[in-house]
């Protein structure tokens, strides 16, 4: 589990890194592990900043784990779906390694604001995976507590959660947690479709003008439903931050590595009192923009098999081989761990009861409503009314 | 007991002092509301007393304003948040209606949004379009929000604090044609002895007509009364001060006593307030009404332009014209 700081390890084994910049060919991409698996020792931001990490085999096997964890349950909670157990599901398949990437990045004290896909930021907080699948059982509205875990609820409303990051992160500056090490920093979550909306371009210029302890983390998996990027932008999304006056950059987003060497420096920059930044993860939604969706109406599958070869697990699984960092056995015991935990996903999915009627009625208002009262009476009589009702 | 002469804005204006000395967690925030104190001058002095971290002078965007105080809200603080005019608070509409409101029910109650958001509402002052509207019933129709308004100086100075207090959502509605109106103020009350913030007050006893009214249209109400008084009639008239929760407990026992309603507000009345106070004291009163309840508002138009505003706007004569109307069925 790569929560240490890649500056502080020791390694058990180098892995012979080599260096290059811009290897990919795209000048404008950090990369720190191609798809084949080659290790890539720095790369530079547009801005000069060199990013690189350095973990150990131990960690770049736990890396390896997240991925494929998350991955299997969100599979496992797509097949929920299309077997009626969940009402809708919006599966991150293809952007594993942003999420796991810059999740493992986020220290203890940092806040994350996400949407409804960070299914695998969420499970590097911490939390039950079985948490947002209420929501989409539609059983209760999520479940998890955002203070507990440093990690909000998500939101549907596109972009609406860049403003409350920034809001937080202004918060963090008047509590005066910046300005060292151990200070705190938030991230927001947001898609490429976000970055035409209001809020969004109103939380740079909040998070620009006071200076916000923040990272905004635009995952751009090319497609608002079935909307290409062109619909959103005729630049480079991570260009649109020079015009609020904070650094962008653009990472391979189906590189966990690099993902997770750019996060941890704009949130080490944002903690120490240096601003927001914006980073534009590079990636692809796999799958449907959710269960309800067709993608084959929008978008030809010569695309979606480049970008199969792009892909993020096979590319640290190919390192790791090549490196001997894990073996056979490694990867069985990783597998065999998926398979047992999306079993144990589904038992209790299929468990969830359905919630009392009445509690409809809870916490609309902290300190209640005469009205709320009355109506809840008024139902549950309605509902007693009915001969051998179990309410 | 130490009581001040201060009209209503000033008496917000030192309320918000008060509720900002009282808890170092309140903070104010919307467009001018620092160094220039607000267009209507109701933070005047804050900022300078306070620091600009505690009185932020936010960039001009409506939705920013309430995004981040939710934000803020979440990291601990009780944002206060002003909306400079009614007409502008649409900007906002959807991070008030869809994470405001909703935030504490969604995270299944173990978020706050202890947040006020101040909006001067109301005509009546010869503003430009936009300036002078009356938007209650958007937000009185959303769950998870609260919505009160203030009708004197008293009721400004110690609802706004209440309402900085509570863990609940509140959208402040200010008549911001009574800005300049004066009255006494007991600056020295306790908070906690204070009449409860989401209940309604008889302001007139009266034993013929029940007026229901809030906000600026209390004072019209007033001098209806008085005005009706000449004529013979007693007209009861009730600051409802709460649009929701509405508190119509008052108003039940005043229309089982007088059999009359007269319903006031600048709102137009389709789907407004009226509608709902109409039908609730239709179940709740059904036998002792001898009319059907009246409502006196603006009408179905956009606020009009300023030099007709005083046709659009209910006022005396409307007033006194419904109680009439009640005598004729």
């Amino acid at each position: 589990m790569a929560k240490g700081d890649p500056g502080g390890t020791t390694r058990s084994r180098r892995a012979a890194p080599r260096s290059r910049k811009g290897a990919t060919g795209d000048p404008e991409l950090v990369q720190l592990l191609t798809p084949e698996g080659e290790r890539i020792d720095s790369a530079t931001g547009p801005d000069g900043t060199e990013y690189r990490v350095d973990f150990t085999d131990e960690e770049y096997r736990g890396l390896y784990r997240d991925l494929v964890l998350v991955r299997k349950l969100d599979a496992e909670a797509t097949a929920l779906q299309r077997q009626g157990e969940l009402g809708l599901w919006a599966s991150l398949l293809g952007q594993e390694a942003a999420q796991v990437g810059s999740g493992r990045a986020l220290r203890p004290q940092d806040m994350a604001f996400p949407t409804y896909r960070e299914h695998g930021v969420l499970y590097c907080r911490g939390i039950d995976p079985i948490m947002p699948l209420g929501l989409f059982r539609g059983v209760d509205q999520g479940g998890w507590d955002p203070n507990e875990f440093k990690f909000n609820m998500y939101t549907i409303v596109i972009g609406a959660q860049t403003l409350h990051a920034t809001g937080y992160a202004m918060g963090i500056t008047i509590d005066g947690k910046t300005g060292t090490d151990d200070g705190e920093a938030a991230i927001a979550y947001f898609g490429d479709g976000a970055t035409s909306q209001g809020d969004v371009n109103e939380a740079f210029v909040w998070a620009s003008v006071f200076n916000a302890p923040l990272v905004f983390f635009c995952q751009n998996n090319q497609y608002a439903i079935s909307e290409p990027l062109e619909r959103q932008t005729r630049v480079p999304l991570y260009q649109r931050a020079a015009g609020f006056g904070f650094p962008g950059v653009r990472v391979d987003g189906n590189d966990v590595l690099a993902s997770y060497a750019v996060t941890r420096t704009a949130l080490d920059n944002a903690r120490l009192g240096q601003g927001p930044s914006l980073i534009e993860a590079y990636t692809y939604r796999m799958g449907a923009h959710t269960t309800s969706d067709d993608p084959t109406r929008y978008r030809i599958a010569s695309e979606v098999e480049a970008w199969q070869a792009k892909d993020p697990i096979a590319r640290v699984k190919a390192f790791l081989e090549k490196q001997q960092i894990a073996d056979a056995g490694f990867f069985a015991e990783v597998d065999e761990q998926a398979r047992r935990e999306s079993v144990h996903l589904r038992e209790r999915v299929l468990n969830m009861p359905n919630p009392e009627p009445v509690t409809m009625f809870d916490h609309v208002y902290p300190n209640g409503s005469p009205l709320l009262d009355e109506q809840r009476a008024q139902f549950s009589r309605y509902l007693e009314s009915f001969e051998g009702s179990n309410h | 007991m130490a009581t001040e002469t201060l009209t209503l804005g000033k008496a917000l204006n030192t309320g918000l002092r008060r509720a900002l000395e009282n808890d170092s967690k309140v903070v104010i925030m919307g467009e001018d509301v620092g160094k220039l104190g607000g267009v209507f001058r109701i933070t005047d002095g804050l900022q300078k007393d306070f620091g600009d971290q505690r009185v932020i002078d936010t960039p001009l965007a409506e939705s920013g304003i309430i995004g981040t105080a939710v934000g803020l809200a979440i990291r601990g603080y009780r944002p206060v948040c002003e909306i400079q005019f009614d007409g502008f608070v649409y900007p906002a509409y959807d991070q008030i209606v869809s994470q405001v409101a909703k935030m504490h029910y969604r995270s299944g109650g173990r978020l706050n949004i202890p947040m006020v958001i101040r909006i001067p509402f109301g005509g009546g002052i010869g503003a430009v379009e936009h300036h002078s509207e009356s938007p209650e019933a958007y937000f009185a129709h959303t769950a998870g929000l609260k919505v009160v308004t203030c009708a004197n100086p008293q009721d400004a100075y110690v609802m706004i604090q209440q309402a900085i207090a509570s863990d609940d959502p509140i959208v402040f509605l200010e008549p911001k044609r009574r800005y300049w109106e004066k009255g006494q103020v007991d600056l020295d009350a306790p908070l906690s002895d204070a009449y409860p913030l989401h209940s309604a007050r008889v302001v007139r006893p009266g034993t013929d007509v029940t007026v229901l009214a809030y906000g600026p249209m209390v004072r019209t109400c007033l001098e209806a009364a008085t005005a009706a008084a000449e004529d013979g009639r007693e007209l009861e008239v009730i600051d409802l001060r709460s649009l929701s929760p509405l508190d119509l407990s008052a108003a039940y026992e005043s229309v089982k006593r007088t059999g009359r309603v007269v319903v006031v507000h600048e709102a137009p009345s389709n789907i407004g307030l009226g509608a709902e106070l109409a039908a609730r004291i239709t179940e709740e009163c059904f036998y002792s009404l001898e009319s059907p309840v009246l409502r006196v508002t603006g009408f179905d138009t956009p606020y009009p332009a300023a030099r007709v505003e005083e046709e659009y706007l209910p006022d005396l004569d409307r007033v006194l014209d419904a109680v009439d109307r009640t005598f004729g069925w």
